[in-house]
C-alpha cells in the first residue's frame, strides 16, 4: 500500500500505542521499582489506591455507557477518550494495590471478582446515566475534584503513586475543560439548556460534601482535602455559565458510612452485575 | 479570462484526469453522475461505520478483563473517527452531514448489511475483527486508490487502523482458542453464525451488481464483488486452520486448477432481506441512532447559541 | 440555526515538518474546533501542532492556475452548493 508521505507523517508505523490508549500493555508497572518505601502503611496505601482506582473504573463505566449516544460525533470521540483514560488510571491504580497489600492480586481480580460492599468509590461516581447536562455537571464536579486531588499526590511519599498522579494530570486537566467548556455553552445556551445544566448541577451536588469527607485512611497517609481549589475553580465556571451552586442538603451516609466504606446506592449493584456477568460467568478462562 | 468550456471540453479533461490514473480534487469539474456516485459510495460507508459502532458497543460494558474493554472502547472509538472522515469527506462534493444524517435515520440511505446483525457474545468482538474487518480490508484497501482524492486519503488512515482492529480479534479468538473448553464453544458457535455473512458484504454477484462497470470506469471501484469475495475465502481459509475452527461450508475446497477455494452457495434470500430491512437488527439500528441524534439536538442547539452569542459580544 | 461551523484542520505530525490538510470537522465555536480536532485527528498525540481555519475563510485559486477546468461554482474551498439526490433504491455497499 503506497502511503503519501504526509499521512506517513501522521501515522507513523511505530506508533502503535496512538490507536489505542492504556492497551499496549500487559504490567503497567513492569520495569518500576514497586517496592513500599520505609514509613508508607502498605495496607493502608493499598487501600487508598482501590478507592482512587474504583472512583476511576465505576465512573468509566458511566461514560462508556455513553458510547454512541452522544449529542455529536466529535462528542462520541471525547467521551469515549475521557472514559480511556479513567480505565487507564484504574489499571495502574489497581496494579499498585495489588503490590503495595502483598496480595499480588491482578487489575481484573479486583475489577471482576470483588463484591459491591468491597468497592470504595464515591458515590458521586456510579450515579446512573441521566442527560448530557448531568454528564456534564458530574464530569465537571468529578475531574475538578480529581484534578486537585492529583495535584498534590504528585508529591506523595509513594513514588509510584505520585507517577500514576503526574500521568494523570495531563488528561484530567483535559476532562475539567472538556465539562467547563460545555458547562457554560449549556448554561449559556437556549433556555432548555441552562435548565438541563442547572438540573444536572443539582443531581450531582448532594454528593460532593462526600468527596471531601475524609476517611481513615486517607488521614494515615496524610491525604489533602483540596476542598477550596474545588470550590473556587466551580464557582469561576458556574458563574462563566450563569448557572448557580446548588443550595441542597448533602446526601446522608448509613450509619456514618458511605462509598468509601462500601456502602453504595442501589445503582451500584446493577453496574456491578453488567460489569462482571461475562468474567463470573467463565471461571478460569482468560481473555 | 476564462474561456467558456463546453460540457463535452470538461468531460474530456475529467476522462483524461482518470486515464492519467490521477486524482480527482475537491474543486475539479466531475459529471454529475460521478459526483452522486461518490457521495453515495462514501455516505454509505460512513453510515457503516457509525452504525458499526453499535453492534460491539454493545459489549463494551461487559467485557471480562479491563485490558480487552480498553481495547474494544479504543476500537469502537476509532469507528466514530472513521465515521467523521468520511463524512468530511462527502462533505467536499458539496453534500452536508446533517443531511446524510437525516437520510440514514430516515431509512433513506443504506449501511452495510453486516451490522444488521445481533451481537451474542463476547467472541462475537473476536470474529467481528477477524472476519468483518478483515472482509472491509480487502474492500477497502483498493479504495486507497480511489480516483477521489479525499476518499482516498481517509481511506489510507482508516486501513491503517482497520488492520489493528482485525489484529485485535484474532488474537481474542485465539487466545480464547487456547482456553477453556466453553471459550471454544463459544468462539466455533460465532465463527457459524458470523461466516456466511462476512461474505455478503461484498454485495450481490457481479451478474446482479448493476454499478460495477460504471463504477470501475471512473476507478472509484477497482475490483469486482466476486473477486474481492473469493480473496476473503482464500485468504479466510488457512487463518481458520491456525485459530483450530472449521469453517461452516461443505462446500469449502481448494480447487488446484483454479487456483482459489471453491465455496457453496450464498443465501441470497437473506441476503436480500436483510438489505430491504428485514434483517434481525435493521429496525433497532436505525432508531438506536435516530434516538441518540434527537437527543443531541438541544446540546447542539445549545452550542450553536452560545458562540452566536459570544460573538455579538465580541463586536 | 443549530447547524455547527464547518472547519478545516491542519496538523504537523513532527517538528520538522509543515502543517498538512488532514480533513474537516464542525464545531460550535473555534475553542471546540481545537478540541475536536485534537480528538479527532491526533488522538491527542502531544507534541503535535493543530491550526483550525472556518472553511469559509478559506480563498482558493482553482487547483492549477492556468488549468480552467474547474468547477464554476466560486472560491470557497471544499464546499459546493448542489446536493444531488440519491434513489431509495440504491443497493447496499
Amino acid at each position: 500500500m503506497a502511503f503519501d508521505n504526509a499521512f506517513e507523517a501522521l501515522t507513523d508505523a511505530s506508533d502503535d500505542s496512538r490507536w489505542a490508549f492504556g492497551t499496549g500493555f500487559e504490567d503497567p508497572l513492569s520495569g518500576v521499582d514497586t517496592s513500599v518505601p520505609s514509613g508508607v502503611d502498605g495496607s493502608a496505601l493499598a487501600a487508598y489506591c482501590l478507592m482512587l482506582g474504583d472512583d476511576a473504573l465505576i465512573f468509566s463505566h458511566r461514560l462508556q455507557q455513553w458510547c454512541t449516544n452522544a449529542p455529536e460525533l466529535e462528542d462520541e470521540v471525547a467521551i469515549a477518550n475521557i472514559g480511556l483514560d479513567l480505565l487507564g488510571q484504574a489499571r495502574l491504580l489497581f496494579a499498585r494495590a495489588g503490590k503495595a497489600d502483598g496480595s499480588g492480586r491482578s487489575e481484573d481480580d479486583f475489577a471482576f471478582l470483588r463484591v459491591e460492599h468491597e468497592f470504595r468509590n464515591v458515590r458521586l461516581a456510579e450515579l446512573e446515566r441521566g442527560d448530557f447536562g448531568q454528564l456534564i455537571a458530574v464530569l465537571l464536579v468529578f475531574s475538578t475534584w480529581r484534578l486537585a486531588l492529583f495535584s498534590r499526590l504528585v508529591d506523595s511519599e509513594d513514588a509510584v503513586l505520585a507517577a500514576i498522579a503526574a500521568k494523570g494530570i495531563k488528561e484530567l486537566t483535559y476532562h475539567r475543560d472538556y465539562a467547563a467548556r460545555w458547562a457554560v455553552r449549556l448554561g449559556d445556551g437556549t433556555e432548555y439548556s441552562h435548565e438541563r445544566m442547572q438540573a444536572g448541577l443539582g443531581s450531582a451536588w448532594p454528593y460532593v460534601e462526600e468527596l471531601f469527607a475524609q476517611h481513615d485512611v486517607e488521614r494515615r497517609l496524610g491525604v489533602p482535602v483540596p476542598r477550596e481549589e474545588f470550590d473556587e475553580v466551580l464557582s469561576q465556571v458556574l458563574e462563566a455559565a450563569t448557572l448557580t451552586t446548588p443550595e441542597v442538603p448533602p446526601r446522608a451516609a448509613v450509619a456514618g458510612r458511605t462509598g468509601r466504606d462500601g456502602v453504595h446506592t442501589e445503582a451500584m449493584g446493577f453496574l456491578l452485575a453488567e460489569l462482571q456477568s461475562v468474567a463470573r460467568a467463565y471461571p478460569g478462562a482468560t481473555w | 479570462m476564462i474561456a467558456a468550456l463546453s460540457e463535452e471540453d470538461l468531460e474530456r479533461h475529467f476522462e483524461h484526469t482518470l486515464e492519467k490514473d490521477q486524482r480527482i480534487e475537491p474543486r475539479d469539474w466531475v459529471p454529475d453522475g460521478y459526483r452522486k456516485t461518490m457521495i453515495r459510495q462514501i455516505a454509505q460507508h460512513a453510515h457503516s461505520e457509525i452504525i458499526g459502532m453499535q453492534p460491539e458497543g454493545n459489549w463494551i460494558t461487559r467485557a471480562p478483563s479491563l485490558r480487552r474493554k480498553a481495547i474494544l472502547l479504543a476500537k469502537v472509538q476509532d469507528e466514530a473517527g472513521h465515521g467523521l472522515y468520511l463524512y468530511s469527506a462527502t462533505e467536499t462534493l458539496g453534500a452536508d452531514r446533517t443531511d446524510l444524517t437525516e437520510r440514514l435515520i430516515t431509512g433513506r440511505q443504506k449501511y452495510s448489511s453486516i451490522f444488521n446483525y445481533p451481537t451474542l457474545t463476547f467472541a462475537d468482538v473476536g470474529v467481528i475483527g477477524w472476519l468483518v474487518d478483515g472482509a472491509a480490508i480487502c474492500n477497502q484497501v483498493p479504495l486507497c486508490r480511489s480516483s477521489y482524492g479525499p476518499y482516498a486519503r481517509a481511506m489510507i488512515r482508516i486501513c491503517k487502523e482497520e488492520s489493528f482492529h482485525q489484529r485485535q480479534g484474532f488474537e481474542l479468538l485465539m487466545t480464547m482458542m487456547k482456553g477453556t473448553a466453553a471459550q471454544r464453544d463459544m468462539v466455533r458457535e460465532a465463527v457459524n453464525r458470523w461466516w456466511w455473512p462476512s461474505l455478503m458484504m461484498f454485495g450481490p454477484p457481479d451478474a446482479d451488481s448493476p454499478n460495477t462497470a460504471q463504477s470501475m470506469a471512473w476507478k472509484v471501484k477497482r475490483h469486482t464483488n466476486d473477486e474481492l469475495r473469493q480473496r476473503f475465502v482464500d485468504m479466510s481459509v488457512p487463518q481458520a486452520e491456525v485459530l483450530g475452527v472449521t469453517l461452516p461450508d461443505p462446500d469449502l475446497r481448494w480447487n488446484a486448477d483454479r487456483g482459489h477455494y471453491d465455496f457453496g452457495e450464498l443465501d441470497w434470500d437473506e441476503f436480500k432481506q436483510v438489505v430491504s430491512g428485514n434483517g434481525p437488527c435493521n429496525a433497532e439500528r436505525v432508531e438506536h441512532r435516530r434516538k441518540a441524534h434527537e437527543d443531541g439536538e438541544w446540546v447542539r442547539e445549545a452550542a450553536a447559541v452560545h458562540a452566536a452569542r459570544q460573538k455579538e459580544r465580541q463586536r | 440555526m443549530n447547524d455547527w461551523t464547518l472547519y478545516e484542520v491542519f496538523v504537523r505530525g513532527k517538528r520538522g515538518l509543515n502543517h498538512v490538510h488532514v480533513g474537516s470537522l464542525r464545531a460550535a465555536d473555534d475553542e471546540m474546533a481545537l478540541h475536536n480536532a485534537r480528538d479527532l485527528y491526533t488522538r491527542r498525540n502531544e507534541g503535535v501542532s493543530i491550526w483550525v481555519v472556518r472553511a469559509a475563510d478559506i480563498t482558493a485559486s482553482s487547483p492549477d492556475e492556468k488549468d480552467p477546468f474547474f468547477a464554476p461554482s466560486g472560491d470557497k474551498v471544499y464546499r459546493h452548493p448542489t446536493f444531488y439526490d440519491i434513489p431509495d433504491n440504491v443497493p447496499h455497499m
